[in-house]
């Protein structure tokens, strides 16, 4: 059975080469690109894993991702979380919220991968 | 004739109403009920002690002999009373400011408070004024002497010393009585004042009256006596200039010199205002009481057998005509000049060597503690009674010893240039700030040894205390030490000689003195207050805060003022502090003037040793207290150094803070914009890297995704190179120089260009621009490139942020300020009002989209531009949708007007 990610990323190219090197793996990819809306959409479509943005329109990435880690629902939600900011700061921010994994801009395809599959179980 | 008793009868008579004036006088100053007692009359009369028996009975006796010469002695006091009144006005506020109690207390007090220079000047005064009071006692003596021996031989002889006696134990037990009563001898003694101003009337009265009866009852009227005189050998006396200048100068000088003198015209002086009165008054009662001398001599000497003592021809006269009841007037008269001379100068005298003797002497031999174990009033009291015991006993001493042989007016010249040596010092001191204690000692002792050498000496005569050889052939045969030719000055008048020489040499000496020596701290703030009194008004600040016991000084001041006139002291002063109760704060200020009100007491120095061993232990010099003066100054320098060097600290750690908040702010600023930075290249870097990732897939891509992708890689690509471009071009703006390349265009162009090459901006979009170009038709002169940047930015922005269904961009030309703009207004939602701030700030976009493709520099760009151009750019607010107004640099010729 395919996994189901979210993709939750306000720049446009960069949402579209995630979504077709995920797609082209098998993946079911959905894709959301505001912060204020970001908490109910995981939500509402339930993903297998979340790639989540630091630096979104509206609300920070860490935020929904405490908002996240708050409910019963989604505590044990895999996320990770991607940053263009490159600082370590942001890295234990990430960690200390709970985030599965911690990316940074630009990011190797394959590594992404890689990770996604590590975080839903996927050999 | 009267019988012998009858005289005593009347003398004593005399003596009760005396006592009974002074008794009413004393209770009713006592009584507060000061009024006529302090009348400007009683106090010229009082000066008459000036004329002594040596006037009464010696006027006429020196016209019998040397001619009007006489006159001269009256002259000096009278000169000095019409011409100096304003110098002794100084001397009467010096007096009061200082609560000076003697001539001696006035030297030692304006030295420096100098203890030495007050027992010299008692020692002086004693000197000379012992022989002036023997000379009383030896009048009174004599013209008993005159009814005795014109009395039938049933009068008991009684022997002339022990009448003496008898006179100097009256006196001093009237002085005791009057003149000790109160302690402080600053308070006026105005019993014995009024008894002096009756005495004074009464020699005006008896010389008057024998005048009159001499002119009318034994000659014919004034025609007469006129004649009489120019055949008397008045007439043919020499006149000797010299000596005559010599006599008006001896006798002023004395008037302001002799302690009975400066008593009653200094300490007795109640008000400033009667030396006016006197001024005249008292030359005035000089002239009455000289106006029938030459009538009397010339007479006398026509009219009494030859060989009669001319000094008693005021006496003789009138017995001779059987004028008994004249005669008995004339005898109170004599008495009334005696006496009165006695008790005042006894009373000088007595404070004098209480203060400047005794007391200095009981204070060091009582150190420990002196000032607050016994009773120190009675002590001075008792100092006081023996001190006027003492000195009318010593001139009965100098009665019985001189024998009584010289005449009366050459005993009293001799007293006058003996307390003259005072005068260098006493007009110095008053006069001179630079005068000094050593220059005053020296004067004064300098001035005694001569004049006891020269003057005082041989006035006994060969063979009494000089040798005859001596006197004739000098010192061990020097003949220019001749005491009375000294330095071969021979053939000049003794008195004038003496003079001479005494005041050359004291003047001389107080003045090298002076010169050459160096006044301590107390001389000079003495001297300025002399010298400046009238300026002074505060006093000076002698003492410093100390911790001495307020009860201690009560208790001090109970013993020297007695406890009534103590605790009223201090109750006043604690009243004038405001504080409760009867004990004052000890402030400096009370501490001085206590010490002025014990100087009233027991005199300057005296009161200054005291207060000096109650407050620190010991005398507290000024020295000390400049020393401690210094030190605090000193500190409180240092202490303010200190304090501007703490504010100037205080101030470069402000300035460090403010420094270092800066640098904190900057460096936040800087990793923000670091950060910013980062993410703004790594968003278009990811995105190449990630298609580039997906193209080298190769072969799972169709051609159409192909084209697509490689699309993103170029825009992104583009966007690094914009990005970097809008960095590079910020920080030239920002840092570095940018040549502005002005030129001169029509607005209307710049516009054209700027709409044109923003037209791609999205372009899918219908985008309506509203202008007003003939409005746009003005002349600019500035760098064209650079505004047209400005303007692209502003309307690329509208295009892509104006959020309205169907946005429209209204491009306006405004005058504003006398200058123009360009006003930029699009019909969207418009900017925050909170975020109109910010939006000047680098990569202040309120929007993450980047489909805008900007890097969030534009506006700051825009704004350094303008700046650098001259002009500005400015958020719009209250215009609907987003607003700016770009004003536009004026031109050279409006920046000109």
């Amino acid at each position: 059975m395919s996994h189901h990610v979210l993709l939750i990323e306000d720049e446009p190219n960069i949402m579209e080469a995630i979504r077709f090197f995920l797609s082209r793996d098998g993946w079911k990819v959905s894709c959301h690109s505001d912060g204020a809306t970001a908490v109910s959409e995981v939500n509402r479509i339930t993903p297998d894993v979340v790639v989540l943005d630091v630096m979104l329109p509206n609300r920070s990435g860490f935020d929904v991702l405490k908002e996240l880690r708050a409910a019963p629902d989604t505590r044990d939600l895999p996320v990770l979380m991607l940053t263009a900011k490159g600082q370590t700061k942001d890295r234990e921010r990430a960690e200390q919220l709970g985030s599965s994994g911690f990316m940074t801009k630009p990011f190797s395809n394959a590594e992404v991968l890689e990770k996604l599959r590590s975080m839903v179980g996927h050999a | 004739m009267f019988a012998f008793d009858i005289l005593i009868e009347v003398c004593i008579g005399y003596v009760v109403l005396l006592f009974l004036v002074a008794y009413v006088a004393d209770r009713r100053a006592r009584q507060g009920k000061i009024g006529w007692l302090r009348s400007p009359l009683v106090y010229t009369l009082s000066l008459s002690i000036y004329c002594t028996a040596w006037t009464f009975y010696g006027a006429v006796g020196y016209a019998a002999r040397s001619g009007i010469e006489f006159l001269c002695i009256y002259l000096g006091p009278s000169l000095v009373m019409i011409g100096w009144w304003w110098g002794l006005r100084k001397l009467v506020r010096i007096g009061r400011m200082q609560r000076i109690t003697s001539i001696a207390d006035l030297i030692s007090s304006r030295y420096g408070k100098s203890a030495m220079l007050g027992g010299l000047v008692t020692l002086l005064a004693v000197i000379a004024t012992t022989p002036y009071i023997a000379l009383q006692l030896q009048s009174v003596t004599l013209s008993f002497g005159v009814f005795a021996a014109a009395s039938p031989s049933d009068w008991p002889v009684q022997s002339q010393h022990a009448t003496a006696i008898w006179v100097a134990v009256g006196l001093a037990v009237f002085t005791i009585v009057f003149g000790t009563r109160n302690l402080d001898a600053n308070e006026r003694h105005h019993g014995v004042v009024m008894a002096i101003a009756v005495e004074a009337l009464v020699k005006l009265a008896a010389l008057l009256a024998v005048g009159a009866f001499v002119v009318w009852g034994i000659a014919d009227g004034p025609r007469e006596i006129i004649q009489r005189i120019n055949e008397s050998p008045i007439a043919m006396a020499p006149n000797q200039s010299s000596r005559w200048l010599a006599l008006i100068f001896l006798s002023g000088a004395a008037f302001l010199c002799l302690p009975r003198m400066f008593q009653v015209l200094v300490v007795e002086n109640d008000d400033e205002h009667h030396l006016s009165t006197a001024s005249w008054a008292f030359p005035l009662y000089l002239a009455l009481l000289n106006l029938f001398v030459l009538p009397i001599a010339a007479m006398g000497l026509a009219v009494l057998p030859q060989g009669s003592n001319p000094d008693l021809f005021v006496l003789t006269l009138p017995l001779s005509q059987g004028q008994n009841s004249l005669a008995m007037l004339v005898f109170l008269g004599g008495f009334s000049s005696a006496t009165s001379m006695v008790i005042v100068a006894s009373i000088a005298l007595s404070t004098m060597v209480s203060n400047h003797v005794v007391m200095p002497l009981w204070l060091s031999i009582r150190r420990q503690g002196a000032t607050v174990s016994g009773d120190v009033r009675e002590v001075v009291l008792m100092s006081r009674r023996l001190s006027i015991s003492a000195v009318l006993g010593l001139g009965y001493v100098y009665y019985r010893f001189s024998g009584g042989g010289e005449a009366l007016a050459s005993i009293g010249l001799v007293s006058f240039a003996g307390v003259v040596q005072v005068l260098p010092a006493l007009v110095g001191g008053v006069f001179w700030r630079g005068a000094t204690r050593v220059g005053a000692a020296l004067g004064v002792s300098v001035g005694f040894v001569v004049w006891l050498y020269v003057m005082f000496l041989p006035s006994f005569g060969p063979d009494v205390l000089l040798s005859a050889r001596m006197m004739l052939e000098g010192p061990l045969g020097i003949g220019w030490l001749r005491p009375q030719a000294l330095f071969g000055l021979h053939d000049v008048d003794p008195l004038v000689h003496a003079l001479l020489w005494s005041m050359a040499f004291n003047t001389t000496a107080f003045c090298i003195g002076s010169l050459l020596s160096f006044p301590n701290p107390l001389e000079r703030v003495q001297g300025a207050q002399f010298v400046n009194v009238f300026d002074y008004t505060a006093s000076h600040r002698g003492w410093s805060r100390s911790n001495v016991d307020a009860e201690d000084l009560l208790i001090m001041a109970q013993r020297i003022l007695g406890p009534s006139e103590a605790q009223a002291l201090f109750q006043a002063a604690a009243d004038a502090q405001g504080k409760q109760g009867y004990l004052p704060e000890i402030t400096p200020d009370f501490i001085d003037s206590f010490e002025r009100v014990l100087a009233g007491s027991v005199g300057a120095a005296t009161a200054h040793a005291m207060i000096g061993q109650m407050t620190s232990g010991s005398a507290l010099s000024v020295e000390d207290l400049m020393a401690v003066a210094d030190e605090t100054a000193q500190i409180m320098e240092y202490s303010s150094q200190l304090e501007a060097q703490s504010q100037e600290l205080s101030r470069t750690a402000g300035q460090l803070r403010d420094a270092n908040e800066k640098l904190t702010a900057l460096s936040v600023q800087k990793d923000a914009f670091l950060s910013q930075i980062s993410h703004e290249l790594r968003t278009p870097m990811t995105s190449i890297r990630a298609f580039s990732e997906i193209l080298m897939l190769g072969d799972a891509l169709d051609a159409e995704e192909k084209a697509k992708y490689s699309k993103i890689i170029h825009d992104e690509a583009l966007r690094l190179t914009r990005l970097l471009d809008a960095l590079l071009d910020l920080n030239v703006l920002e840092h570095g120089h940018v040549t502005i390349e002005q030129e001169r265009a029509v607005l209307r162009d710049v516009i054209d260009r700027a709409v044109f090459a923003t037209s791609a901006v999205s372009a899918d979009r219908v985008f309506t621009i509203d202008r007003n170009e003939a409005r746009e038709a003005v002349q600019i002169y500035t760098d064209l490139d650079r505004l047209s940047q400005v303007f692209i930015n502003l309307i690329a922005n509208a295009r892509k942020y104006c959020d309205a269904p169907r946005p429209r961009l209204t491009i306006r030309v405004v005058r504003v300020d006398g200058g123009l703009a360009v006003d930029f207004v699009d019909n969207g939602s418009g900017i925050p009002a909170e975020s109109q701030s910010l939006i000047f700030e680098k990569f202040s976009r309120l929007s993450d989209q980047s489909a805008a493709g900007g890097a969030g520099l534009g506006l700051a760009i825009s704004r350094e531009i303008m700046t650098k151009l001259g002009g500005s750019v400015t958020y719009l607010p209250g215009q609907g949708g987003a607003a700016f107004r770009v004003i536009l640099p004026k031109l050279p010729m409006e920046r000109a007007a």
